[in-house]
């Protein structure tokens, strides 16, 4: 099984829905000048959606920081993003511009912190995803 | 004579480049980036759709907008307002004076609407109602009673139920209007304020839980507990409000599903689990549609094949940060 990279900004509801998925993970540095952590394993990105609902500003900048490196970007197999519905079409754009820049599988989108159904679908969609592609 | 003066504590100005809390630029940046004011939507394209709503409809219609403009009323001028004297930041208090001024841009924004589709009369006949409605002033009563209660941390949460829960009794109805291909500039409008409240209700929750967390578990528990009585005592009002409301147009089942959905993310924007179990919260397709275009495309990759997976093209974002 793969690993889990994830951002969560101080309001730590990424951080929460990670928790209750049980699988660890690694935590981007939450201040954008921090040195973006280099993983070794193939992994899920676990990112929130920031900016008013357009694409500009979407991906948290220490994401982006993180994906610039070149070791990381090719070890990312999938992503899954919060949103909020309230912005319309920009609901969980964050995943949209990762799967897209990167070309990899938006896996799964929830809201805020995440319903106990969300955290259920996203731990058992997990075993399966890295049972199917490793 | 005692000639010297009581000392006084030093006013300080505001210095936005010395933060305490990285929250208050970013939410200040969100919320200014997203200003807009009702000229800039075309509501008068919308005439000839209101013309062909039924007089029930109508009336309906502009209840609805007007209850909406009571709760920015009182979000204007009295929620926001009480919460800036609670402000642990300076920047704090400022983004909660932008709270304020775009409330007042929503209530101003109903009115709007009003002048541009409705006749006086019915327009008078709705304020009244307003006035009148029992439910509809109790739920007002309910949360100026927190705001008023002088506790910091039930103002957030009555502030958070009002941003994230008690709109969408109302919401729904521009959103039902719009999936039927009606009223769709005002939808537009909606849309807009529905954004800004998602802000808010983000916001004012997230000062909520930097507070709480300084406490005892026990005192925690207690306001986890006010929360949720809180929370049902509006939801039970509420419930009546929508029947009072929808039952003729014989929605109201429909509604409650965006209720139930709503005081949840209301919950979860205070830091709390979700209350209402998932089939209580499945919101008609065609309304979540309208509200958010593309929430209900299959996304879930984990319970399909997996197959559908298709590359698009790539999206703009901030081109210096993406150097690959």
């Amino acid at each position: 099984m793969g690993g889990l990279v994830y951002y969560s900004s101080t309001s730590e509801n990424t951080h929460r829905f990670v928790e209750k998925l049980g699988v660890g993970g690694v935590r981007l540095p939450v201040d954008a000048a921090s040195e973006p952590p280099v993983v070794d394993e193939p992994f899920v990105l676990v990112l929130p959606t920031y900016g008013g609902g357009g694409g500009q500003g979407a991906v948290p900048k220490p994401v982006i920081r993180f994906l610039n490196i070149a070791h990381n970007r090719d070890l990312i197999r999938g992503v899954i993003a919060s949103g909020n519905t309230n912005f319309g079409t920009g609901y969980c754009i964050a995943g949209d511009i990762v799967s897209q820049k990167c070309a990899v599988p938006l896996l799964y989108r929830f809201e805020l912190l995440g319903t106990d159904e969300d955290v259920a679908n996203v731990r058992q969609g997990l075993e399966r995803f890295w049972t199917r592609s490793h | 004579m005692n000639m010297h003066a009581k000392p006084i504590s030093r006013v300080r100005a505001i210095n936005w480049n010395r933060i305490q809390d990285d929250k208050d630029l970013e939410v200040w940046n969100r919320l200014t980036s997203n200003f807009w004011l009702p000229e800039k939507v075309p509501l008068s394209n919308d005439i000839p759709s209101w013309a062909t709503l039924k007089p029930e409809e109508q009336q309906l219609t502009i209840r609805v907008f007007t209850g909406l403009t009571l709760l920015d009323t009182i979000q204007n001028g009295v929620g926001a307002v009480r919460l800036m004297a609670d402000a642990q930041t300076p920047h704090e208090e400022a983004v909660l004076s932008n709270i304020s001024f775009m409330e007042a841009v929503h209530a101003r924004s109903y009115s709007s609407i009003f002048s541009t589709l409705c006749l006086t009369p019915d327009v008078d006949d709705a304020y009244r109602w307003s006035e009148e409605n029992e439910f509809l002033q109790r739920k007002a009563q309910l949360i100026l009673a927190q705001y008023e209660s002088g506790d910091p941390l039930k103002k957030k949460v009555a502030s958070t139920f009002l941003e994230s829960f008690l709109f969408y009794s109302g919401f729904y109805l521009p959103m039902y209007w719009s999936s039927r291909a009606k009223l769709t500039n005002t939808a537009d409008l909606i849309r807009l304020i529905i954004k800004d409240e998602a802000v808010h209700g983000y916001y004012i929750g997230y000062k909520f839980q930097r507070e709480i967390e300084r406490l005892s578990d026990t005192r925690k528990q207690e306001i986890k507990d006010f929360a949720f009585d809180f929370l049902l005592e509006l939801y039970d009002n509420e419930a009546r409000y929508t029947e009072e409301l929808y039952d003729g147009v014989g929605l109201t089942e429909d509604v409650k599903k965006f209720l139930h959905y709503n005081a949840n993310k209301a919950l979860m924007n205070l830091g709390y689990e979700a209350l209402f179990p998932p089939e209580a919260c499945k919101v008609n397709a065609a309304i979540l549609s309208a509200l958010s275009p593309n929430a209900d495309e299959n996304h879930d990759f984990f319970s399909g094949s997996g197959s559908s997976y298709v590359i698009g093209k790539a999206i703009a974002t901030e081109d210096e940060d993406w150097n690959f």
